[in-house]
């Protein structure tokens, strides 16, 4: 499904990701970790094709189409979603109304029929379980005045509309409670399934506890440092980010010296 | 690093010219001008002394160049035409005997005027530069005691009920652009509501303007008599001409006891090009005088056209009890400059008003935003509640807000909220993130901002100020 080639992006012409590779099949659940500032949000950015990140090097493949051709609104109705880390307010516009445009444009791009408000809102009703989310959420506008919990639980929502077939949940984890969290990382498992693919962008081994991955990959200086199944996030739970990070540093210098 | 730049706004649809034998007088404005002006519409002896003590006061005064937040060169009253009307027949008995030409050109703004295809549900009086060449519905509403015609009939037919209030809110001596229209004003439109009617149709009057040289000066009147209701609309277009064109209007609405007027404008005048060549000047006097108790006037604006726009629809509140409102959208794209709000002057006791003002400035456009409250010594336990909001698009346009508040008695409160916002890469790369257009995400940023004015509109031009807005910015961030 997703194929990371070499991939080296900047931001502010500063280099972030400094060659990443990375395999994604349907099926998958993938977990990015690593220590403050080592790439992995930048990762998640660059392939949801955020504007302030400049891609320098390498490719990404996703199914099959050059993924770093597409503008972001096109990478999304071709199945690319991205839960943000921190949830954007639209004033103004209900959180049905925004549904419901972005769930249309999905239909209109698979070629098939809009659906009417009276139609979505049966739709997002449904959906609308899946996160134990009530009908107030509706009608109250984009994000505007929600608890840190409330916001992810709403892009989780998003997730059971747009059924992407790439989610990529940049530190969903973060500042939720036990509660919260348990709610999210059910609705991520209730739609994950053979034919979609997760990647979970996290500083915690917590929330793996929830979303079991096939496979971890530890980034670090913008390279992926460690890669393996589930049972090295919890190796990182009892060693910390040092021991990978020390080894990085030194390969890394290395490597200049060998240039 | 912005994205919010690069502004092109969609052609004006509305710019076509219409080709029309038409009965222009000579350029420039004299007592002659005036008196040739009221001689081409045999009006009375009284309406020529209004026009007259008007004319004469006008010249005594200087047009307000200092105070608002707005440049343009000289404007040479002489080289301007002040009266233009389509040549057809003077008395129209029916649709029948507009002028087809007239017609099409309403059609294709979108205001039918023939009976089959009339708007359902609403009554229009349609301007077409200096005259009112049809009034739809006439005889319905005349069934529920609504009078609804232009001005010029309403002196000829009910010369009593103009004589009354013709120029009881915006005296002659007003300001300059309230004393020149006064002089020089050629038609508009009259709304009589009577005791206790809740008027059945929404009333709606449709200016246009046509010729490139000719200035449109119309007069609106509206009288809601004790008890009853009215929501009337107004909507203008003008074609693309290289030179502007000066519109300089005054509207009066009086609300007696226990009435209430709406009146609600989408306003899309010519704005002029990229640079700021052509499009309308906008001096525009628009006043509500809420005269009885318990009486209530809104205001709902959605300005996106002109190139200048100075424009501060008030209300008087002198009735006990009265409620005055403004709901405001401001839209300036390129070289658009506008200087406009309200005047909330408290009058009576316990009296509310309410201004909501939403000014979005992309381009190089300059969106002030200028408002007076003034809470009268008498006015006790009165309250007002102001909030401004601003939103820059792209880093090359301007937002101001000019509040002023007297209060002069202690039991009144007044509250004064403001923000300034931009449309921020965040937000819009979120909403691209679900898969909507960046043209649409802009759209729909801009429609949550205005929703709280939007919500005041009538159902069909809510969903037109939305498109509109839509229409205007499109393509502005990139």
């Amino acid at each position: 499904m997703l194929e990371v080639r070499d991939l080296h992006a900047s931001i502010n012409g500063s280099p972030i990701l400094k060659g990443i590779d990375l395999t994604i099949k349907k099926g998958e659940i993938h977990a990015i970790m690593g220590p403050n500032g080592s790439g992995k949000s930048t990762l998640a950015k660059v392939l949801a094709g955020h504007p302030a990140y400049e891609v320098t090097k390498g490719q990404v493949l996703y199914e099959g189409k050059n993924l770093l051709e597409m503008a972001p609104d096109e990478r999304a109705r071709e199945g690319v979603f991205m839960a943000f880390q921190y949830p954007i307010e639209v004033p103004g516009v209900s959180n049905a109304q925004f549904l419901r445009l972005a769930y249309n444009e999905k239909r209109k791009h698979l070629g098939e029929e809009e659906l009417d408000p009276l139609e979505f809102k049966d739709l997002l009703k449904e959906r609308a379980k899946i996160v134990e989310m009530d009908a107030s959420f509706m009608t109250r506008s984009v994000n505007e005045g929600f608890s840190g919990g409330e916001k992810k639980r709403n892009e989780i929502l998003q997730m059971a509309v747009l059924e992407p077939k790439l989610a990529i949940l940049d530190e969903t984890d973060s500042g939720l409670d036990i509660d919260a969290l348990r709610i999210v990382a059910g609705g991520v498992n209730h739609l994950h399934n053979s034919e979609n693919a997760v990647v979970l962008v996290t500083h915690y081994q917590r929330l793996l506890n929830y979303i079991v991955p096939h496979y971890v990959h530890v980034l670090a200086g913008g390279r992926i440092a460690r890669e393996g199944g589930k049972e090295l996030a919890l190796e990182l739970e009892e060693k910390g980010y040092d021991w990978i990070t020390s080894s990085v540093t030194g390969s890394g210098s290395s490597a200049v010296s060998v240039i | 690093m912005s994205t919010a730049e690069n502004l092109v706004s969609q052609e004006y649809k509305y710019g076509f010219v219409t080709d029309i034998e038409s009965d222009t007088i000579p350029r420039g404005l004299s007592e002659d001008t005036v008196r040739l002006i009221a001689a081409k519409k045999n009006e009375p002896e009284w309406m020529l002394e209004f026009r007259l003590k008007a004319y004469r006061h006008w010249l005594t005064m200087t047009e307000p160049k200092h105070w608002p937040n707005l440049t343009y060169p000289e404007i040479n009253y002489q080289d301007m035409i002040y009266y233009s009307a389509p040549k057809q027949k003077a008395l129209k008995a029916s649709m029948d005997e507009v002028d087809p030409e007239l017609l099409k050109t309403f059609e294709k703004l979108g205001i039918p005027l023939t009976e089959q295809k009339q708007l359902a549900g609403v009554a229009v009086d349609a301007v077409f530069d200096s005259v009112s060449v049809a009034t739809t519905y006439k005889e319905k509403l005349k069934k529920h005691g609504v009078i609804f015609c232009s001005f010029s009939e309403a002196i000829r037919e009910y010369p009593d009920l103009i004589r009354k209030y013709l120029g009881s809110v915006v005296p002659t001596n007003d300001n300059f652009f309230a004393a020149l229209n006064s002089a020089v004003f050629s038609d508009g439109s009259f709304c009589f509501i009577p005791k206790g009617v809740r008027c059945p149709m929404e009333l709606s009057t449709y200016f246009r303007i046509n010729n490139s040289e000719s200035g449109q000066f119309e007069r609106t009147l509206i009288v809601a008599e004790e008890g009853s209701y009215v929501s009337y609309l107004e909507g203008c277009t003008a074609p693309k001409f290289d030179k502007n064109q000066l519109h300089a209007a005054v509207v009066e609405l009086i609300a007696l006891d226990d009435a209430q007027i709406k009146y609600s404008t989408v306003q899309n005048w010519y704005a002029g090009d990229e640079e700021g060549r052509g499009g309308i000047y906008n001096f525009v006097t628009k006043r509500g005088k809420c005269a009885g108790r318990n009486s209530k006037i809104s205001w709902t604006q959605v300005e996106t056209g002109s190139a200048i726009t100075w424009k501060y629809p008030s209300c008087i509140l002198l009735g006990d009890n009265s409620i005055g409102e403004f709901y405001s959208v401001a839209l300036t794209n390129h070289a658009q400059q506008a200087d406009t709000g309200t005047k909330m002057i408290h009058l009576g006791k316990n009296t509310r008003s309410t201004i909501i003002s939403k000014g979005i400035a992309a381009g190089k456009s300059n969106n002030s935003y200028r408002g007076l409250v003034k809470v009268m010594p008498k006015a006790e336990n009165s309250r007002n509640y102001t909030q401004c909001d601003s939103m820059l698009i792209g880093s090359n346009s301007g937002a101001n807000t000019f509040p002023y508040i007297e209060v002069m008695n202690n039991s009144s409160a007044v509250e004064h909220e403001a923000s300034t916002s931009k449309i921020s890469e965040e937000q819009l790369f979120y909403l691209q993130q679900r898969g909507i257009s960046q043209e649409d995400a802009v759209s729909l940023i801009i429609n949550g901002f205005c929703k709280d004015v939007f919500l005041q509109l009538p159902m069909e031009f809510a969903v037109e100020a939305q498109r509109l807005l839509g229409m205007k910015l499109e393509g502005s961030v990139g």
